[in-house]
């Protein structure tokens, strides 16, 4: 039996690609810089993830383990082809903005490893859901540090974002500080690098927080069932 | 006759030791605060009146989120001197968040991020002062030319209030050289190379800095290896490549006499933290910073190089004292490298 929930869980939170198996790192660094191009990446991501996962948990009974990890990248880089032409077709701007990142996440070590950890061992169902999940925990993250680069970096959020969504965008800009000066740190590498960790301490912070509640709770529980007794064990 | 009994080492002195040097550190650099203060006006006091407040206010804040005894911590001076080298370190002209954000920077994240005093593998001030130099490239190129130093109400109005301050701002000798070099007639003509020497305020405050770096050294508070190293790292590199072509290379006393080349030998690569702390380490350490500020100097896209070469050598110090470990007394000499 199959938990999804636990799959579920576990891309978006507990294994997240971004801030626990820290994989991926090159393009989440990369392209940050504001939601839209955060955005972009990170669903040409979660597609090739969630489609990636699922080839290979169609074959897997077919693969020799000699042989799967050419087969994968080979499955993973015609995905990332197709979406990398879908891409240059309808958001041809974006595209051009994201430049080599998007052929580049064929190398992103995120979709290599669920193929081979999770999809080349699972049925297709829980192996797609888990690409899914994955690719979401993924997008959040960049999500996150793409609006915090950007608020800091520039003084707005979700600027441009007619470039993935069309024309009906453009009224989406949230201006945060009229007549911001600009940090340039935060849009520069410097401010991807800090970003992050301070979003996966946050991570961590949060994760004790909850360890901590659940422990107090455990103790603050009457044990009824337990009897006084200084020798021997209840029988 | 009583006899006073302590365990060994016998304290001399009573006292928080750290904040004894940190202080020291701190007196040391009177003469070039009084010298900048002459020649650029009275925007460096006004800096450094935000900086040592904002960087104990920021210290405290963290402190207290980590559950440390403020008052204790605060006490070993540490913060005030991270607060007084960036204050000198960035423009007099500068606006007073300029100083602020520097702080934050500093002592927040190059600091006490990284587990506080002691724990830094940066130098604290020289993060600040990158940090700003990045972010705010234009501000922080804003120096005031030589004996133009304004009135304390323009500084006043400068640090405060943002005023125009491009009437006063001008080019300085590293400015002035980077524009010219590779053009012989023009560099020629330019005083600052070939007037007479200590004639401009830039030597001036060097030499101040030098003078407070030999207190440092007198005191026993830093050693002489690494600010050595340094300024002959700097001067044996200039020397040949200026002799050889001098239209394009400034001379070796050039380099030792300006921006913050000795404000950088005697006070930013001694921080006792982020150096090597071998003897021969801190040698080699000190030499491939001067050699770093040289190059950045002559071939890099900023004007002065000091808080770039201390960086870059700050992540090269575990390995330099991990390949120069000193013989222990009564023991063979350790192999290169060997953990033990």
């Amino acid at each position: 039996m199959t938990d999804y929930r636990k799959i579920t869980l576990d891309g978006l939170w507990n294994n997240n690609p971004a801030t626990v198996q820290i994989l991926g790192l090159c393009p989440l660094l990369a392209v940050s810089g504001t939601v839209v191009n955060a955005m972009g990446l990170g669903l040409a991501t979660m597609m090739v993830l969630a489609g990636s996962n699922l080839a290979v948990s169609l074959i897997r009974h077919f693969v020799t383990p000699a042989v799967r990890l050419p087969a994968f990248v080979m499955i993973i880089a015609a995905l990332v082809t197709v979406i990398e032409m879908l891409m240059q077709a309808f958001t041809f701007e974006l595209y051009e903005i994201l430049g080599i990142f998007i052929p580049l996440i064929v190398t992103n070590c995120a979709v290599l490893g669920r193929a081979d950890a999770f999809a080349s061992k699972n049925p297709p169902l829980p192996a797609m859901l888990d690409g899914l999940m994955m690719g979401a925990g993924f997008l959040a993250v960049l999500l996150l540090l793409g609006g915090m680069r950007e608020a800091l970096g520039l003084g707005t959020l979700f600027s441009n974002m007619s470039l993935l969504f069309g024309p009906m965008a453009d009224s989406w800009e949230i201006v945060l500080i009229p007549e911001y000066r600009g940090f340039l740190l935060a849009i520069l590498p410097p401010g991807a690098f800090i970003g992050l960790g301070l979003i996966i301490a946050g991570k961590n912070v949060i994760d004790k927080r909850l360890k901590d509640a659940a422990k107090r709770r455990e103790a603050a529980e009457p044990k009824t069932s337990r009897r006084v007794r200084t020798t021997g064990t209840v029988a | 006759m009583s006899l006073i009994t302590v365990t060994s080492p016998h304290a001399t002195r009573s006292g928080n030791h750290t904040g004894a040097f940190m202080r020291q550190v701190v007196y040391a650099t009177i003469p070039g605060i009084v010298v900048m203060t002459w020649l650029f006006g009275w925007g460096t006091l006004f800096n450094l009146m935000i900086a040592i407040p904002a960087a104990l206010l920021a210290e405290a804040a963290v402190l207290k989120a980590r559950g440390y005894n403020v008052r204790f911590a605060l006490r070993d001076w540490s913060a005030v001197v991270t607060a007084v080298l960036l204050a000198l370190a960035i423009p007099p002209t500068s606006p007073w968040w300029l100083i602020v954000i520097g702080i934050i920077a500093a002592i927040v994240v190059a600091k006490q991020l990284y587990g506080g005093l002691g724990m830094n593998p940066f130098n604290p001030a020289m993060v600040g002062y990158v940090v700003l130099l990045i972010s705010f490239p234009l501000e922080m190129t804003r120096w005031i030319g030589p004996h133009e130093a304004p009135s304390w109400f323009d500084s006043f109005r400068m640090v405060l209030a943002s005023a125009n301050v491009d009437a006063f701002t001008g080019a300085t000798p590293l400015d002035s050289f980077r524009t010219w070099a590779g053009n012989a007639e023009q560099l020629q003509a330019l005083p600052i190379l070939h007037g007479e020497f200590a004639s401009l305020g830039w030597e001036w405050v060097n030499i101040a800095f030098l003078i407070g770096g030999l207190y440092l050294l007198a005191r026993k508070i830093i050693s002489w290896h690494i600010p050595v190293a340094m300024l002959a790292g700097m001067a044996l590199i200039a020397l040949p490549f200026w002799l050889f072509d001098d239209a394009r290379y400034a001379s070796p006393l050039f380099h030792l006499f300006s921006g913050a080349a000795m404000f950088g030998a005697f006070f930013i690569a001694t921080d006792p933290v982020s150096a090597a702390t071998s003897r021969y380490g801190r040698l080699i350490y000190g030499a491939l910073i001067g050699v770093l500020v040289w190059i950045i100097r002559s071939h890099g896209g900023y004007p002065d190089a000091v808080a770039f070469a201390v960086l870059l050598m700050n992540l090269a110090a575990p390995t330099i004292d991990y390949y120069t470990q000193p013989r222990t007394y009564g023991h063979h000499r350790a192999k290169r490298g060997a953990t033990r």
